[in-house]
Order: structure tokens, then sequence, then C-alpha cells
């Protein structure tokens, strides 16, 4: 599988296509819905780097809070993307982000801001909390912890060969449009059966 | 001695062998279906993964999912026996389990969006009741994740969109026409439980319950085996596949239950279980002595 390096270029994730399989290595931001409605809300100064030139993982982690004060992830795969759709373009655009990751894929809304503004859809595997947690090798720093809880806080994150694939990439194509085609031709063919 | 300690220690323990450990018929359906998929395809691949997770979760008695759902449980028990007690027990348990992160803080306030912490809340676990005639108590749960609620959905019959009847074929053209509609959003490949009759709470409850049953039975009503097997099989050939990658592993599973209706309702409801199909099940004697279930 390839590697690809955080942060990331806009060439670089133009040169990715519907189909790639690849292992994300930097540092990468969580973000779910309290998350995006915030970002979206007014532009926060203090978050921005973190934003820039990365992705964000629609994500929810089970968290462990150590002794010293530092932060594991014991648990963290993706959340259902669709529930961003109203403000994923706006926020990608807005920070500079090159990429979100997570499940289910996104509508025509973030397509096209993946193409306006040079950015990848990442799909994980969803549910797969453990491989994911494991790729997750240190937790930097968390943004609004106490308003929004655990898993709707902002954390920022250093992965190392964290699998995904593109599913949706900025040259307007989505797998899951084209899926989502192919089974409704077919349900018309099983369904006309019996009619 | 069937106690609050007693039974919150039994009921911690089945929590975190739900959320940690997948059933053996679960796993092994998985398994089909990553050797029915091509050689590298994406199908394959997300199934690989998954297969590892579920691995890493039983070595590690760690969740397999980070969504470790509402905990829906059902419990049978003795005459004389409190509820009250086994619900309590169970919240402490959820609470306990949520502590050591076997679960997720997952019980949201409504109307503030704060989360409780603790993992239980107002109607979280969710708890149903049946008094029946043996001496033990038994409990069963599923672990229900929020992903694959959102899937979930209750039909009324006829559906004229789709020409679907106040019968089972109807039955059969609202549950895959669900199932388009559900993508790989559910987590595919998924295990339907389905209710048909009912009320539009009840239908709901039962056909949770369906989610309880190992996937390898044989529903013991011909008619709604034949329509599980065929569900089973049309609802692979629409090529949704794992995650919606698309692929020949679009369910694990059909599972169907069925109430009687009012003469003017016919309700179809579906829910929809993700890949991490958790369940877990115990019995628990008079002495307090515990039987695991599969």
């Amino acid at each position: 599988m390839a590697e690809l390096k955080l942060p990331v270029s806009e060439d670089e994730i133009r040169a990715l296509h519907v189909g790639d399989a690849v292992e994300l290595t930097g540092r990468m931001i969580t973000g779910r819905d309290a998350a995006h409605k915030w970002l979206i809300e007014a532009f926060r100064e203090d978050v921005a780097p973190y934003l820039k030139d990365t992705v964000i993982y629609q994500c929810g982690p089970v968290v462990r809070k150590n002794p010293d004060g530092s932060y594991v992830f014991v648990a963290a795969g993706p959340t259902t993307s669709i529930r961003e759709e109203p403000y994923e373009a706006d926020v990608m655009c807005r920070y500079g982000l090159r990429g979100v990751i997570g499940k289910g894929g996104m509508g025509p809304k973030t397509l096209a801001g993946l193409e306006r503004c040079g950015g990848v859809y990442f799909h994980a595997v969803g549910g797969a909390a453990q491989v994911l947690a494991h790729a997750v090798k240190k937790v930097e720093r968390v943004f609004m912890l106490e308003e929004f809880g655990v898993p709707e806080a902002l954390w920022v994150i250093d992965v190392a060969r964290f699998p995904v694939m593109v599913t949706m990439d900025s040259h307007g194509r989505s797998l899951h449009d084209e899926v989502d085609a192919a089974s409704r031709e077919k349900l018309k063919e099983l369904l006309a059966l019996e009619a | 001695m069937r106690s609050h300690d007693r039974y919150t220690e039994v009921f911690l323990e089945m929590l975190q062998r739900a959320s940690t450990q997948l059933p053996d018929d679960v796993v092994a359906a998985l398994r089909r279906g990553r050797d029915l998929e091509e050689d590298g395809s994406l199908a394959q691949k997300a199934l690989d993964t998954i297969l590892m997770n579920v691995d890493l979760a039983r070595e590690q008695t760690a969740p397999i999912c980070q969504d470790t759902g509402t905990p829906v449980v059902w419990v049978h028990h003795p005459v004389g026996v409190s509820t009250r007690l086994i619900e309590n027990s169970m919240i402490e348990a959820v609470q306990r389990a949520t502590a050591r992160q076997y679960l997720r803080p997952n019980a949201v306030h409504t109307l503030t969006g704060k989360n409780t912490g603790t993992g239980s809340g107002a109607g979280i676990p969710s708890l149903h009741f049946q008094e029946w005639d043996h001496p033990e108590v038994e409990v069963r749960l599923i672990l229900k994740g929020g992903g694959s609620e959102n899937v979930g959905s209750q039909h009324k019959l006829p559906d004229n969109r789709l020409g679907a009847g106040r019968d089972l074929e109807g039955v059969r053209r609202v549950v895959l026409d669900a199932l388009v509609q559900a993508q790989g959003k559910g987590c595919a490949p998924g295990t339907l439980g389905i209710c048909i009759g009912g009320d539009r709470v009840s239908g709901y409850e039962e056909s949770k319950r369906q989610l309880l049953r190992r996937l390898e039975d044989t529903n013991p009503i011909p008619e709604l085996a034949r329509l599980e097997e065929r569900i089973f099989r049309e609802g692979n050939e629409l090529g949704i596949g794992p995650m919606g990658f698309g692929g020949k592993t679009t369910l694990l599973g059909v599972k169907i239950g069925t109430l009687d209706r009012l003469p003017a309702c016919y309700f179809v409801t579906i829910s929809y279980m993700c890949w991490a199909g958790r369940r877990a099940g115990v019995s628990i004697s008079e002495g307090g002595d515990v039987t695991w279930l599969s």
C-alpha cells in the first residue's frame, strides 16, 4: 500500500483517484458534528494551523487519560460522514484542509468542494476501532474537550500507516454514487421479476 | 445469591464480552465473505481489516468498535424477582464498563447536547422484562451502534411505489428497497432484524430482538425461513458490498419475526445491525451461578 505523508500538498492530493488504497502518516485532527458546526460559526484562529494541509478525521474516539495527564486512543473508528454534508466543503475550503476521513461517503456539495479546493475523501473501515486506534501513535493536544465531551472534541493526533481507501476524488468521481446507481439497477431487475 | 452486587458483577462481564468479543458465528460469516471477494479488491481489503480488528479487540480486551452503542437488554425472570434490582444493577454495570473503557460515554442530553459522561442516561440502557416459569434469570443483550440505528426504518404496506402489497412478497420488496437506501452506511456487511406486524413501538423492539438469533439458525416457520433465505441471497446480489465499496458481501444474515397486528395496519420494521453484531447472553441460577449463552 502506498504511504502518504501529512501535511500533504495539493498536487499529491490531486494525483489520487477513486480505488486507491493508501496509508497516512503524520499529524491530523478529529472532528465530528459539534466540531464542524463550531468551525463554521467563526474562524477559529487557534485550531486553524492544525487543519491546514492535513485531513480531518470524522471520529468520536474512546480515550483513556493517563495519571500523568496524557491521553491514549483506546478505540477510534470513523463515524458516518453524511451528517457533515452541510459543513464539510466550507470547512475544507476555509481552513485549507486537504481531505476528510470518514465512512459511508458524502454528497454532491462535498464532491464539488473536493474538486474546487483540492481535496479527497478517504474511507476508513467503519467499526475497525482497534486497527485504527493502533495507528494513532500520540495524542498531541485537544480542543473543546470540556464543552463537547470526549467523542465530539477536536483531538490533534499523530498517526503512522493509518489505512484508508479513496472513495471520492478531486476529479469528480464518487465510488458511492457508482455503487448506489448499480445497486438501484439491480433492484429494479429483482423487483420486476415478480411484477 | 442474586444480589445487586452479584448481578452487577455478572453484567459488567457480559458488557465487556459483548464489546470486545465478536460471536463465533459472526466471525465465521465475515471469513466466508472475505473468501468470496475478489483478490485485491477494496471489498476484500475492508474485510481483511475487519477480521484483523476483531482479533485485536479480543486479544486486547478492547472495544471492537468505538461506537459501543446502546445496550438493548431482554430479561426473563421468575415470579418474585425484582426487575428494579436487575435494572439498577445493569445501570451500574454500564457505568462501570464505561469507566473502564469497555463502553464509550454514549448518552447525550437531547436538549443541551451535554454528554452524561457515565454511559447511562434517560432510556439508556434499554431494558425489556418478561416473567417466565423457569427458576433462572436469563439476560441477553445487543450493543446497537448509532450508524446502523440511523439506517433502520419502518414501512406500512401497501406501498404503491414498490408494488408492495400486504403479503410476504410485499415484505420482500420493501426490505430490498430499504437495503438499497442504506447502501454501506450501516457498516455493511450487516444483519437485518425484521418484524412483520405489531405496532410502531412493538415492531421496532421485535426487529431488534431478532438480532439475538445465531446467524446459522433456521426460522421454525417455513415460509419465514424461505423469505430469510431469499432476501439474504438477493440482498447480496445487489452488489453494495462491505462498507458500500461494491462486492458480493452485503448481508451476513436476515432474521424475521412476526407480531399480530390491527386489521388496518401492516408494518414492516427493519433494524440494521452492522458487521460488528455484538451480542451476549447469560443464565443466572438462584444461587448466583452463571452459564454463558451463545
